[in-house]
């Protein structure tokens, strides 16, 4: 595992750093895939790192306590693909905005992409994207470098120079690597770092120009279709070059049966492969633009049923290691228009913890703490990330569950509310999260951590 | 659209069949008395609905008086009401067929109950945008007053004294129950 | 005339499309064109029945035979009719749909007609804003007056639309007009037939539409016992796009000529939406032929859009659309 990036501690100008007391967290159904706790425990921290977990301990004066009875603790949820927009698209979210969202949604790290305007292709973006973070940040934000300069398909990123700055896998994430050549090389010089390489599949040829998933409705509707193949084809590719260079291979936001079953028998044959999904693809499917809302045009588009059973049978078995947001901010004015004109995305950091809980939980497709590890273990193993467990010596990154409470979609810390999940109920929300032993965020209440 | 009488003892019958057979007799014998026993263009005109039914009873009448088949024109004025989109129902836009040419022809417009005029206005309105008649007469069945609009007719079959509240209900045996005419005020239970 | 329920209207403030209809609601359309094609024969062609309205024409697309229609089926209603063609270069970078609509509301107009290039646009226009929209074509996705119209000839020739065979020929993938049609016929009882080059023909088609659509891509087959014999415009660029290898191939294999036409009934009807290619997907012959009734269409469309016009000004309803239901399910409204 590779050593964490540098989180140095920071002191505002206007504020003292005051003297931490240990924090004790009490009485929580605690479910911590990676050490398999699934069990009512105490967690002590102190300072920035998990201390202790016992059945009990004792609190002294000298402690604060949280009470978790009734609620379930999980280690901070990771969500690994997020766009944050910073810098230059701050009319739809700003890290400040990206990063409430994510606490607001329980979720205590998120890695952001590298379509910013400029791309994160060097490493004044990675610096600037870290520096912003730490200042305005309420999570961790772990920055994703582009593979190629401006996401142009043609050369290299300067790879170790973004390492060392900070960022934690490559991408061109927005758009595919049409060159194989390319994709070769990166895969090949990011085992250097041992860093992970995402793709996002798409063959750009057959895709160009589709809005939704090609087929019947697509038919009916008079919109131009994306083909399933366009997906499986460029996973196809992947797990090909991932064969060839041995690379760390990452597959982002799959949405067809024929990826999933791709990944699984490439990971039967021991491929260092990871495969993460996004709730849509587990939730809608392409009716959900049957009356032309943008709302639901993503790319990948939403798909037929099948394929989100496909999408279901993928997480219960395993071949879907992770689930992510995929969170894309658009304002209300670039998506109110014609639905070829309308940009692709919709945000999730807010309701992800609730699809999954309601969806997948709840309608017991996952157990609990395998959902729990799509959201935290995963996630960190996939991109070698501190966190995502609750070991002694762990940062002290929380989240509290209530999986009882049933709410309404509707408001948002994110800047913008491009979802199509608006006016749905969802059963279970985080109800505080917790970033180095700060609560960043409690009953929806949010405060900056002093990291 | 036929209409079921309503119960007798709340409304009151102004005319009976016979009483409908005797008052088109007398229309189309002031038709006649004004147009000559040969009239050469005359033409009827009947507004859609019970117009119509009327304008084809005053037609045989009228070959029975003189001999002639006077032809009869089918008027439907929906297009040019005034309130076409204030009512509450969207009216059903009927037949119009005027088999001959309107030009510098006299006509007899014929309507069952002359009332606000608005109709017979909207009426004239559509005969002029088909050409430009000799001459229009109206002949109703009933005139039952509060006029709108600065309207009357020329031949008569009933003059009624009515209040605005009051429903004139003519009944045609090609549409409704019976041939009758009756009067009943508003609140009266009618069964549609 | 078949009698109608007095008070029958359109359920909904708008006309997008063919696939929301029922068929009473399309039924009360082909019914009302009736008397308005008939004023058609007097010298004054108008009645004053939208006298104080305003129609929008808004067009997104060069079109001068649907524009021109729909200002005369106003016009003829007495409306007042304004016309804004906004060139298609400023669709994308000019003022937004919505902004450009809610001007339009701002003036106080009451119907817009909306033609577009992108499927759903007057969908989002007509959520949007109170007036009545009218779709003149959007994308590939419906041209409800231009089925309508269509109907509307297929009925008065053939006296029904029960148990009719229609086929329709060409560029089926791209073409809003085919779409409405194998709406309003199904809806209407008719069995449709779809043909041409498999590229341009999606196999979705056979089952999209509910249960009265065949595939298939032999034209004498298409064409055996067919009442109605519909030909769509080829759009020559498509030919860029290696959808088909040229329009010599594409006229051999499904150009409607005189020997193809044959394999119809004897009665069959010719139909084209107009602007034709002669030559390409149809031969002058059968174009100008006694069977075709190519020019009614044309008559036929200002009827039909007259009588749409009158319904949705006579419509009190402030609903666009219904909700969202899987696109077979449509057909059983």
């Amino acid at each position: 595992m590779k050593s964490a990036a540098p989180w140095a501690r920071a002191q505002r100008p206007s504020e003292s750093v005051p003297r931490r007391r240990p924090l004790l967290i009490r009485g929580g159904h605690v479910v911590d895939p990676r050490n398999k706790r699934d069990e009512i425990a105490d967690i002590l921290i102190e300072g920035q790192h998990v201390q202790k977990i016992a059945k009990i301990i004792k609190p002294t004066r000298e402690m604060e306590v949280l009470n978790a009875v009734n609620l379930v603790v999980t280690p901070g949820l990771i969500d690994i693909h997020v766009h944050l927009r910073e810098p230059g698209q701050e009319e739809k979210e700003t890290i400040a905005t990206g990063t409430a969202a994510a606490a607001s949604g329980g979720f205590s790290a998120v890695a952001c992409m590298p379509n910013t305007v400029p791309p994160l292709d060097n490493v004044s973006q990675i610096q600037f994207v870290m520096m912003k973070a730490k200042s305005e940040g309420y999570v961790r934000v772990y920055p994703v470098g582009a593979i190629s300069k401006g996401q142009e398909g043609a050369e290299l990123t300067e790879i170790g120079a973004m390492v060392r700055a900070g960022c934690v896998a490559i991408s061109d994430d927005g758009k595919p690597v049409s060159s194989s050549k390319l994709f070769r090389r990166a895969l090949e010089y990011a085992r250097t770092f041992g860093l992970p390489v995402i793709d996002h599949c798409e063959d750009p040829d057959l895709a160009r120009d589709g809005v939704m998933n090609e087929g019947r409705l697509a038919a009916v509707l008079g919109l131009k279709g994306i083909p399933r193949q366009a997906e499986y084809i460029m996973v196809a590719r992947d797990i090909a070059l991932c064969e060839l260079t041995g690379g760390n291979l990452h597959l982002a936001h799959l949405s067809t049966k024929e990826s999933i079953a791709l990944v699984r028998e490439a990971k039967k044959r021991g491929l260092p492969i990871t495969a993460e999904t996004c709730p849509h693809y587990f939730t809608l499917t392409e009716d959900a633009v049957a009356d032309y809302n943008t709302n639901a045009k993503m790319n990948p588009p939403l798909r037929t049923e099948d394929d989100r059973a496909a999408v279901l049978a993928g997480l219960a078995d395993g071949t879907l290691d992770v689930i992510a947001s995929d969170h894309a901010p658009h304002t209300r004015a670039q998506k109110s228009r014609e639905f070829d004109f309308a940009p692709f995305g919709i945000i999730g950091l807010e309701t992800t913890l609730g699809l999954v809980l309601t969806e997948l939980v709840a309608k017991k497709v996952l157990a609990l703490p395998v959902a729990v590890a799509a959201l935290t273990d995963a996630p960190a193993r996939a991109f070698n990330l501190p966190g995502g467990h609750l070991s002694p010596g762990a940062p002290a990154d929380l989240t509290l569950i209530d999986l009882k409470s049933r709410h309404t979609v509707k408001e948002f810390a994110s800047k913008s509310r491009n979802s199509p999940f608006i006016g749905r109920t969802l059963q279970g929300r985080a109800v505080a999260t917790i970033v180095g032993g700060d609560i960043v965020m409690q009953q929806g209440r949010l405060k900056k951590p002093n990291l | 659209m036929s209409r079921t009488v309503s119960a007798p003892a709340l409304d009151k019958l102004l005319l009976d069949a016979a009483g409908i057979i005797a008052k088109i007799q007398a229309l189309s014998e002031a038709i006649v008395k004004e147009f000559g026993k040969r009239p050469a263009t005359l033409a009827l005109v009947g507004i859609q609905t019970r117009g119509v039914i009327l304008a084809r009873r005053v037609a045989d009448q009228l070959r029975k008086i003189t001999g002639q088949q006077i032809p009869v024109g089918v008027l439907d004025i929906t297009l040019y009401r005034d309130d076409v989109h204030a009512i509450a129902d969207q009216p059903e836009v009927k037949e119009t067929d005027l088999p001959f040419d309107i030009e510098d022809r006299p006509l007899v417009l014929i309507d069952d109950v002359l009332f606000t005029g608005r109709t017979v206005r909207s009426a004239m309105n559509a005969l002029i945008d088909y050409g430009r008649p000799q001459c229009i007469r109206l002949a109703v069945l009933v005139d039952r007053g509060h006029r709108e609009l600065p309207i009357g007719a020329d031949y008569i079959g009933l003059t009624v004294k009515t209040t605005p509240e009051d429903v004139i209900d003519v009944n045609f045996k090609e549409t409704d129950e019976e041939d009758s005419v009756r009067v009943r005020k508003w609140e009266a239970k009618k069964k549609e | 005339m078949g009698g109608k329920e007095e008070g029958m209207r359109l359920r909904y403030k708008d006309l997008l499309g063919l696939a929301h209809l029922t068929s009473e609601e399309i039924e009360l359309i082909l019914h009302t064109a009736a008397p308005f094609k008939k004023l058609f024969t007097r010298s004054i062609k108008k009645v004053p029945t939208l006298r104080g309205k305003t129609v929008a024409m808004l067009f997104y697309e060069p079109s001068t035979r649907t524009r021109t229609s729909f200002e005369l089926a106003a016009t003829r209603l007495s409306a007042d009719v304004l016309s804004l063609a906004v060139a298609s270069s400023s669709v994308q970078k000019g003022e937004s749909l919505m902004d450009t609509a809610l001007n339009l509301e701002a003036m106080k107009v009451d119907f817009i007609v909306l033609r577009h290039s992108v499927s759903g646009a007057p969908e989002l226009l007509a959520r949007g804003v109170r007036a009545h929209v009218v779709n003149a074509g959007d994308g590939n996705h419906e041209h409800p007056t231009q089925g309508l119209l269509d109907l509307f000839t297929i009925r008065e020739k053939k006296k029904k639309m029960q148990g009719l065979t229609v086929t329709i020929i060409g560029d089926i993938l791209h073409s809003r007009v085919a779409r409405s049609n194998i709406w309003g016929l199904t809806k209407l009882g008719a069995r449709v037939r779809l043909c041409g080059p498999a590229t341009l023909v999606p196999a979705d088609m056979r089952t999209a539409f509910g249960n009265g659509v065949e595939v298939t891509y032999n034209m004498k087959e298409a064409l055996d016992g067919a009442d109605v014999a519909y030909v769509l415009r080829l759009q020559l660029e498509r030919q860029q796009e290696n959808l088909f290898p040229s329009l010599r191939e594409y006229h051999e294999f499904y150009g409607l000529d005189a020997k193809k036409l044959s394999w119809a009934k004897k009665d069959c009807l010719v139909m084209h939406p107009g602007p034709m290619n002669r030559g390409v997907e149809i031969d002058s012959v059968v174009a100008d032929g006694p069977q075709s009734v190519i020019l009614e269409q044309v008559t036929n469309g200002i009827a039909v859009r007259m009588a749409v016009l009158y319904l949705l000004a006579g419509s009190s309803s402030t609903l666009y659309v219904p909700a969202p239901e899987k696109a077979v399910e449509r057909k059983a409204l």
